[in-house]
């Protein structure tokens, strides 16, 4: 395996720190809200899928019960299911790579595949996104967990400045033409307009409907929003 | 059931729901339509997740230093500069912002 630091999979390691990181403050956040060590940790090898994780201990922290909590983690990775058929449609894994390709679908792994133009960045660009958050999200897990809130809130670190840059860097190099700036802002706003008044998770949703039926009912090109951008920020359009 | 159980209970559905997707024809997604539609929903899932990472608090919206940091990573990407710069300049915003504040 040729595991050289091409552009995808720079993106991916960018992205996985960034996120990674944040295991941290999800550690000591469950621990707090009365998981044991074992749970917490749990939690982010099996479930991973962050939006999840955090709905699931903020139910039981605010005194749900466990059927709560279980409803508000699987409405939120309801998304993971459309990340799904789309990477199947992109990498085509196969045999025992289908199941462990499932685990690591979350939004970083899948935003850097479909930032990537070429088939072969694609795979590099999901493995190394998937792979690192997953490595680095629960060793954070675990450090958080153990270390409590010691190490302080990430967020005075800017790593939530940092996730928002990263998406934000993703969804630039799309925005070459009026259509795809008409549906960013468009879900942004659906997405704004939703948050108060849907549980987490339900806005993306909401946007990603909107987005599914503007490309089935609409006329614009076929490749929308698939189209190179091998390093975000460098214009693989000027090459054209 | 236990709390141990609906760990792994939402654990096991949430790993399900991953590979539900993994279950959807390929032929069903290669049409000139489907094609479409999966370009549009990339745009469209990465400006909400955009738009949640930079507004959202729990079930509502909160403006703060993150909005700085979608400000700068916006300048950093109309300049060109590379990923992992925009990445890192989005992160001193929010903290600097914060540490001002």
């Amino acid at each position: 395996m040729g595991a050289r630091f091409t552009p995808a999979v720079r993106i991916g390691l960018s992205i996985a720190l960034a996120t990674g990181l944040y295991g941290v403050s999800f550690g000591a956040l469950a621990v707090a809200s009365g998981f044991s060590v074992g749970q917490t940790a749990a939690l982010s090898l099996l479930m991973f899928t962050g939006g999840s994780q955090f709905a699931f201990i903020g139910v039981i922290g605010a005194g749900g019960t466990g059927a709560a909590a279980f409803g508000a983690a699987t409405l939120l990775g309801i998304r993971n299911a459309v990340y799904g058929a789309q990477i199947n449609r992109m990498l085509r894994p196969r045999g025992w790579l289908r199941p462990l390709s499932a685990q690591v679908t979350i939004d970083e792994s899948v935003a850097t595949a479909a930032g990537q133009d070429e088939p072969a960045e694609q795979r590099r660009g999901f493995w190394a996104a998937g792979v690192g958050v997953y490595l680095l999200w629960n060793l954070f897990t675990l450090l958080g967990a153990l270390l409590g809130d010691a190490l302080g809130d990430p967020r005075r670190w800017g790593l939530d400045g940092a996730a928002v840059a990263a998406f934000l860097g993703l969804l630039w190099p799309r925005l070459r033409s009026r259509e795809p700036v008409a549906i960013a802002v468009a879900c942004a706003l659906v997405t704004v307009l939703a948050l108060p008044w849907v549980p987490p998770g339900v806005p993306i949703l909401l946007a990603a409907a909107v987005a599914g039926l503007w490309g089935w009912f609409g006329r614009g090109p076929a490749d929308e929003g698939l189209e190179p951008d091998v390093a975000p920020g460098h214009d693989a359009g000027d090459a054209r | 059931m236990t709390l141990w159980g609906w760990v792994l209970l939402a654990s096991v559905v949430a790993w399900a729901i991953k590979f539900c997707g993994y279950l959807v024809p390929v032929r069903w997604m290669e049409s000139p339509r489907m094609t479409r539609v999966a370009g549009t929903l990339t745009i469209g899932l990465l400006a909400s997740l955009t738009t949640m990472n930079a507004v959202s608090a729990g079930q509502g919206m909160a403006l703060d230093a993150r909005l700085g940091a979608l400000v700068v990573a916006a300048l950093a990407l109309l300049l060109r500069l590379p990923f992992l710069v925009v990445v890192l300049a989005g992160a001193v915003a929010a903290a600097v912002l914060r540490l001002l504040a």
